[in-house]
């Protein structure tokens, strides 16, 4: 699950505003491939969110992140205008290298139009002026940023089928049916390509994991904000899990789902999932005080998840107006390592509203 | 150190003799700086807060591209942001909205808040904390903290503006923190604000930033050529200059005029120091026979000079900082020129300008003193030590070579061509004319006095009045010079401001002949009238006649301030019924036609005959000159065509004014009535010609008010100068009016002479000073306006004001004298005649 928030998708009602109705997410609804790997505008957010670890020419690790969000926004349909604000894209990119110590990221925000700036409907294609992604007819992802600090240039080739999360692709956020998404994931994507920073460019290659989910009802008021963990295991196996938390940082709401490398899907509800904080990192910058080191229990398996490093915080408070934590981390089990993911906490400093 | 002693024993013993004289010179100097100094500052004030308003507009950008009119096609936009070379665009909807009730727009920008984030923070608003999506709504609008004071309003509240013939209302939705004091703009989404004020598809500017590396010229030189001219672009340089030049001959008029001032100030130090030198030359004789050398001497009267100056200038130039503070606090930063509209400058002391003005304070006042300390130094001792030789000193200044030379000059300095804009020629020649003519002034004073002396008269007292006239011309002529200047100055303006005045009301007649004009907003470019609504004024019962006009503006070069574009139905024969035409030319029936004010034909070359390209609706179109009319209300040019070629060129229908020709029977007030009921009526605004005139008149005195008061300074100034002058003459002259009373001569008829002595000088200063005054006002009338604001105008006299003000200072004159003779009058007779043994 991935997200982010979106304020911007907070809609204050304008007045005299013809809104945009826009559909609900409900079970049973069966997704169909290639139309759903694009964009759907009828729903109030979407994104297109891949993470991964890369490997240096000199064996060093690094982790990335590259997300499209696309929200619908609140323009009147009645005006004719094409800078009408109808749908709003965002763009996150983040580089995490133990050797800097932080997080490289940066961000953008355009409303779609005019060609610089669109969500494609019917295959991935989605475009912020020079950041884009592109799925192409073999299934391969090609993207690219320009960020301030870094480039990235990747292609991100999928070596096993597609990973529908929830009740095939129709996943409940919160306890109400509608407080739900449609999600589905690409894990163990093979990456190459190359990471450029300071005009150097550095071939890279490594494994990566890509989310693509829509909502128009993401998440129930009590919710804060979420843990979510997505990594590729070392045997071919994959592991998703998320938990909705209260105030209180009891959780709302959990699901996990384990794929071993033979294709078998195993899924866990509600109790069968418990995220436990190992050891907490506060942020120097906004305070936040994250858990950067948790054990996750999906059902009798015990997960260790340990940062590549513990700064991997990214204020976005000037796009999507989120400060999150997103890293990468190494999965261990009974001490060993077994994977290496990403892991997303959410609402660490304020409530995220979705 | 002894020398020393001196100087000071010299000049504190004469300013102590003197204080009046002393302090009326030291206080001429500082008023002249004061008013140079303030308006400089207040003129800078301004116009820095003008550009820094301007820049906050245009942010970061590299580059600001722009079309040849207001709006361009939103196509352009996606070309810009994906040239090579573009590493940012931020598109930019700019609009002058009409507000109800209000004579002057408010500017609204449209932004795209995600693109404006980086390139232009300045304009991106404030939400509220629970709305922030406000800066994306399509209902919103963040004001300016000036906006919201002028429009009375607050967060929350919903403000109306026009659009078209109907009101659209908008939500104050937050402020703009960073907007400049006094600056009233409005911010709202650029597809809100296309969609609101009817400007689908259409775009103010682009800001460009480019990426690291890219070469700004060849850049701007490669777009403007795939764009074929359709585009322009402008660095934030360019937008700096292009402001400055839409106010910089009115700053610089100002200052000339605050020079003047400075100027009447030399001459009144000049006439203080000649006559103190004069009365003290038997002293200096008998310092020269002392042992003090000539250049001792010289350094003396020069040193009191500069005394006189610093002591003057400096304290012109806290005045001048004192007056520019209460004028920006009272008035604001517009001198009234209407180029500073609702600016609100902090006053900034400038070092720079005040060492300027300081300097020209003290080297008027050493410019006054040196003739003569150079007189003073060169008197051989012998000869001035005795009583009566002050004549004599000033004989050298009537010789008549320089300051004839310096009157050609400045008559061929009237061929001159502006420098950079500017009028230049044209002041140095009026200063020329007017130190020529003062200097020449001994010389007449001599030759007209003479002449009067050969009239037959049996009167004792009159021949000796002409007789003292005739043979002392040179202390005559410092009085005279006084006169002189003040008076040509007076004249000059006067004849300038009335030719102008006298022409633009001529002008409004002509241009303004219909019975009620009606315009779709007073202000500001989103309220027009559509094809419909043209047609309900027309069939309006008792309209004979409507002649719809439609305005707009052409971007002919990125450097200069728009020109505007009107259109209108003109029958090519009979162009000068409505347009006062000054040349026109006979144009091919199958060329498109356009008439050009006078300023096009300085600025742009737009002669008549000649084939030029415009720019309408992203294309340029062939057009011919077929004639040049005479335009007082825009300094950058206008252009009009007919209305017909307009809209079958752009296809815009729309219309901003109407004149209405009434039939018979019908009153202007009726036919108001009767369009006031139409649907839209309630929103236009009715004028009839007269109203227009009243208050286009009332718009051009309160444009001249403050050279009003530089006039007037300029007066005083002058007057102060004869009282100086005649009271020192006087009181010098103690010795003589003794011996005329020991002669049986009475102390009544002494008066008389006085009288007759000071009015006949002041009527031959005042008649030379109309004849300078007349030519200046020639050169200001024919050469500094056409070269410095593009209009030209017919000359007019205004002979009421003239003998009223020439009245004035002859009444001022004699009085001065009688008040003055009194005092040299009030001392013992006899001792008056013992001081010459």
């Amino acid at each position: 699950m991935r997200i982010l928030l979106l304020l911007w998708a907070l809609s204050a009602p304008w007045a005299f505003a013809a809104e945009p109705v826009l559909t609900q997410v409900v079970a049973g609804h069966r997704l169909t491939f290639p139309a759903d790997f694009g964009a759907h505008p009828d729903y109030r957010t979407e994104w297109w969110y891949a993470t991964g670890w890369l490997a240096t020419p000199e064996g060093k690790s690094l982790g990335f992140q590259v997300t499209f969000f696309r929200v619908t926004a609140a323009a009147d349909t009645a005006n004719p205008s094409r800078f009408a604000p109808r749908q709003l894209i965002i763009a996150h990119a983040a580089l995490s290298d133990p050797a800097v110590g932080h997080l490289l990221h940066d961000q953008k925000s355009a409303r779609a139009g005019f060609g610089l700036a669109y969500a494609q409907v019917g295959d991935t294609d989605v475009k912020l002026d020079d950041w884009t992604i592109k799925r192409s007819a073999d299934g391969v992802y090609q993207t690219r940023i320009h960020g301030r600090e870094f480039d990235l240039d990747l292609r991100l080739s999928p070596t096993q089928p597609l990973m529908l999360q929830g009740d095939n692709g129709y996943s409940r956020k919160g306890p109400e049916p509608g407080q739900a998404s449609y999600y589905y994931s690409e894990p163990q994507l093979r990456v190459s390509g190359s990471v450029s920073r300071n005009g150097q460019r550095v071939a890279v290659n490594g494994s990566a994991w890509l989310d693509h989910e829509w909502s128009t009802r993401y998440m129930d008021t009590r919710a804060v904000g979420w843990d979510w963990v997505g990594a590729n295991l070392d045997d071919g196996g994959a592991l998703m899990a998320f938990q909705m938390r209260r105030a209180d940082g009891t959780p709302l709401w959990a699901y996990a789902s384990l794929r071993a490398a033979s294709g078998k899907t195993t899924r866990f509800d509600n109790a069968a999932v418990q995220f436990k904080a190992l050891r907490s990192w506060r942020s120097p910058r906004t305070g936040a005080r994250y858990p950067v080191a948790m054990q996750l229990r999906t059902g009798s398996v015990v997960w260790q998840l340990t940062p590549l490093q513990d700064d991997q915080e990214l204020d976005s408070r000037s796009s999507t107006g989120a400060v999150y934590w997103e890293g990468a981390t190494t999965l261990t089990r009974d001490g060993k390592p077994v994977g290496r993911g990403y892991l997303e906490m959410t609402g660490y400093i304020k409530a995220l509203k979705l | 150190m002894r020398l020393f002693k001196l100087n000071r024993w010299l000049v504190l013993g004469e300013w102590r003799a003197y204080p009046l004289r002393a302090l009326t010179a030291v206080l001429a100097i500082a008023l002249g700086v004061a008013l140079g100094f303030a308006i400089d500052l207040i003129n800078s004030a301004a116009y820095n807060e003008f550009s820094a308003a301007a820049r906050s507009l245009s942010g970061q950008a590299d580059l600001e591209v722009r079309g040849t009119q207001p709006t361009f096609d939103e196509r352009y936009y996606p070309l810009l942001a994906t040239r090579a070379g573009v590493g940012q665009a931020s598109p930019m909807l700019e609009l002058d909205a009409s507000v109800p009730g209000q004579t002057s727009p408010l500017k609204i920008i449209g932004v795209d808040v995600m693109r404006a984030a980086t390139m232009t923070p300045d304009l991106v608003g404030v939400p509220a904390a629970d709305k922030p999506f406000d800066t994306l709504a399509d209902d919103a609008i963040f004001l300016s903290p000036a906006a919201m004071t002028w429009l009375n309003t607050r967060v929350g509240n919903q403000i109306q503006l026009r659009v078209g013939s109907h009101l659209v209302s908008l939500r104050v939705a937050g402020g703009l923190m960073r907007a400049r004091a006094g600056q009233r703009i409005g911010v709202m989404d650029i597809g809100a604000a296309q969609w609101r004020f009817q400007r689908i598809g259409q775009l103010s500017r682009v800001a460009l930033k480019l990426t690291a590396g890219v070469n700004l010229l060849a850049f701007k030189q490669a777009l403007e050529k795939t764009t074929q001219g359709q585009l322009q672009m402008l660095q934030s340089a360019d937008e700096t200059s292009r402001s400055a030049s839409l106010s910089r001959a009115y700053r610089v008029n100002l200052n000339v005029l605050a020079l003047v001032a400075l100027f009447t100030g030399a001459f009144l130090v000049f006439s203080t120091q000649a006559l103190s030198v004069i009365r003290r030359r038997s002293q200096f004789a008998l310092l020269r026979v002392m042992g003090v050398t000539r250049a001792q001497l010289l350094r003396q009267v020069v040193l009191e000079g500069s005394l006189l100056g610093t002591l003057g200038a400096a304290l012109g130039i806290a005045g001048g900082y004192t007056l520019a503070a209460t004028a920006l606090h009272f008035f604001g930063g517009d001198l009234g020129g209407g180029y500073f509209p609702g600016v609100q400058p902090t006053l900034q002391f400038a070092p720079l300008s005040a060492s300027v003005f300081f300097a020209l304070g003290l080297a008027v006042a050493l410019l006054g003193s040196a003739v003569p300390a150079w007189e003073a130094a060169r008197a051989p001792a012998a000869q001035a030590l005795k009583s009566g030789s002050e004549e004599g000193a000033l004989s050298r200044l009537a010789t008549p070579w320089p300051a004839l030379g310096l009157i050609v000059v400045g008559g061929l300095l009237t061929l001159a061509p502006p420098i950079g804009n500017l009028s230049i020629p044209g002041y140095i020649a009026v200063a020329l004319l007017l130190i020529g003519g003062i200097a020449l002034m001994p010389r007449l004073a001599g030759l007209t006095f003479h002449a009067l002396q050969r009239l037959p008269t049996r009167r004792a007292l009159v021949t000796l009045v002409v007789s003292r006239l005739a043979n002392a011309p040179g202390q005559a002529a410092i009085a005279l010079g006084g006169v002189l200047a003040s008076f040509s100055l007076m004249v000059a303006m006067a004849i300038m401001v009335a030719s102008f005045r006298v022409s633009v009301d001529d002008w409004l007649a002509h241009v303004l002949p219909a019975d009620v004009y009606l315009r779709s907003a007073a202000s500001g470019n989103t309220a027009a009238l559509a094809l419909p609504e043209q047609a309900l004024i027309a069939r309006t019962p008792g309209i004979a006649r409507v002649d719809f006009l439609r305005l707009s503006q052409l971007n002919l070069d990125p450097m200069r301030p728009a020109v505007a574009l009107i259109a209108r139905s003109i029958q090519v024969d009979t162009a000068e019924r409505v347009l006062p035409m000054v040349q026109s030319v006979a144009v091919p029936a199958d060329r498109l036609p356009i008439w050009v004010s006078e300023a096009m034909v300085d600025l742009y070359g737009f002669r008549p005959g000649k084939q030029v390209r415009l720019p309408l609706a992203g294309q340029w179109r062939d057009a011919v000159v077929a004639g040049v009319w005479r335009d007082y209300a825009r300094q950058f040019g206008a252009i009009q065509m007919r209305l017909e070629d307009y809209r079958r060129l752009t296809g815009d229908t729309a219309i901003n004014d109407a004149g209405l020709w009434l039939h018979a029977g019908t009153t202007p007030a009726q036919a108001i009535a009767r369009l006031k009921a139409l649907p839209f009526g309630a929103a236009l605004e009715y004028a009839e010609p007269g109203e227009i005139r009243t208050v286009s008149l009332k718009i051009f005195d309160r444009s001249f008010a403050v050279t009003y008061l530089l006039e007037a300074v300029a007066i005083v100034i002058g007057l102060f100068g004869i009282a100086a002058t005649f009271s020192a003459q006087i009181l010098a002259r103690a010795k003589e009016f003794g011996m005329l009373r020991h002669i049986g001569v009475t102390r009544r008829q002494v008066l008389a002479l006085l009288a007759a002595e000071g009015g006949l000088l002041t009527l031959m200063g005042m008649a030379v000073g109309f004849v300078l005054g007349w030519v200046i006002s020639l050169i200001l009338v024919f050469v500094v306006n056409p070269q410095s604001f593009h209009w030209r105008m017919q000359l007019h006299i205004p002979w009421g004001l003239l003998a009223t003000v020439a009245g004035t200072l002859l009444g001022a004159a004699v009085l001065t004298a009688l008040i003055a003779g009194r005092s040299a009058l009030s001392g013992s007779v006899v001792r008056a005649v013992k001081e010459d043994w």
